[in-house]
C-alpha cells in the first residue's frame, strides 16, 4: 500500500493506494494514522479511490483508525469509496459509522 | 454457466501471508472459468482469502512449518472449497457477532461473517489429532450473497 498525505484548509487528505490487506496495508494503514495524529492534526480525510484490494483486517484498520481519531477529539471521514469496499462497509454495517463523501470539496467543507 | 464443467484443483502452502493471494487467485480464476461473472468471482476468492488468512494467522500460529491446504471441487454449478490447517481448532459457537452494536467498533471478528455472506454454506470440522477443516459451497448460479444482489 502507499500513502500521500497532504493538507487543504486545515484537513489532512490521506491518499491510500494499494491493498489493505492482513500482513501489509493494514499494518502500514495504523501506522501512518499514528504519525498523523503525533502531530497533532486530528481533522482526517482518507481518500480510498486507490484501494485496489481490501478485506476483513484491512476493514478492522479503518475501525481502528476511526477510533484513533475520534479518541483524539478529531474527526475521520472516507472520500471515495470503491464499490466493493462500499459493499463490504453496507453488510457489516460500518457504513453507518462513516462519513463518506464523493466530492472533495465538500468533503473538506464538513469539517 | 457450462452445463457438465467439472475440475478439481488442490494446492498446499506453507503459513505465510504473502500465499494467500495464491489461493484467492485460483479460487477467482476457476469460477471465472465456470462462467462466473467478475463480481461474483470476486466475493467467492474473498470468502477465499478469510478463510485461508484465519488458517495461518489463528489455525497454525504464523508458524510457515504448518501447512494449509485448500481443495476446490467444481461439479456442475457445485462449488465445494475446503481450507485446512494443522491447528487446535476453536469453537465456532464463541465466535462473536460482528452486527450486535456492542461488537460493531471492533477491530477483528469480520473474517467468518464475510464468509457466511458470500457462500452458501460454510461448516467447520475439527480433527480428533489436531487440524481443522472448513468446507464451503457455493451454488455458482445463485448471486453473491451481498445485499444489493439479493432483491
Amino acid at each position: 500500500m502507499k500513502a500521500t498525505t497532504r493538507t487543504a484548509d486545515g484537513v489532512e487528505i490521506i491518499t491510500l493506494q494499494g491493498k489493505i490487506t492482513i500482513g501489509s496495508g493494514d499494518t502500514q494503514l495504523r501506522e501512518v494514522i499514528t504519525n498523523v495524529v503525533n502531530e497533532g492534526k486530528n481533522r482526517i480525510l482518507l481518500d480510498l479511490s486507490g484501494v485496489t484490494t481490501i478485506d476483513s483486517s484491512g476493514i478492522g484498520e479503518l475501525v481502528g483508525s476511526y477510533t484513533t481519531v475520534t479518541n483524539r477529539g478529531g474527526k475521520l471521514k472516507l472520500l471515495h469509496l470503491p464499490a466493493k469496499l462500499n459493499e463490504l462497509l453496507h453488510v457489516t454495517q460500518l457504513i453507518t459509522v462513516f462519513e463518506v463523501y464523493e466530492d472533495e470539496q465538500e468533503a473538506i467543507k464538513s469539517f | 454457466m457450462e452445463r457438465g464443467y467439472s475440475e478439481r484443483i488442490e494446492i498446499t502452502i506453507s503459513s505465510r501471508f504473502e500465499n494467500i493471494e495464491l489461493v484467492q487467485v485460483i479460487a477467482e480464476h476457476l469460477c471465472e472459468n465456470a462462467g462466473v461473472d467478475e463480481d461474483g468471482s470476486h466475493w467467492i476468492g474473498m470468502a477465499v482469502r478469510e478463510a485461508v488468512a484465519n488458517a495461518i494467522k489463528h489455525g497454525n500460529k504464523l508458524d510457515v512449518r504448518k501447512k494449509v491446504s485448500a481443495t476446490f471441487v467444481l461439479d456442475g454449478a457445485e462449488l465445494e472449497i475446503t481450507i485446512s490447517d494443522e491447528g487446535e481448532g476453536f469453537d465456532p459457537e464463541k465466535v462473536s457477532d460482528p452486527l450486535n452494536p456492542q461488537n460493531l467498533m471492533k477491530t477483528s471478528g469480520r473474517g467468518i461473517f464475510y464468509m457466511k455472506t458470500f457462500m452458501d454454506q460454510v461448516h467447520y470440522s475439527f480433527h480428533p489429532g489436531g487440524g481443522t477443516s472448513l468446507v464451503m459451497t457455493k451454488n455458482l448460479t445463485k448471486g453473491s450473497g451481498i445485499a444489493s444482489n439479493k432483491a
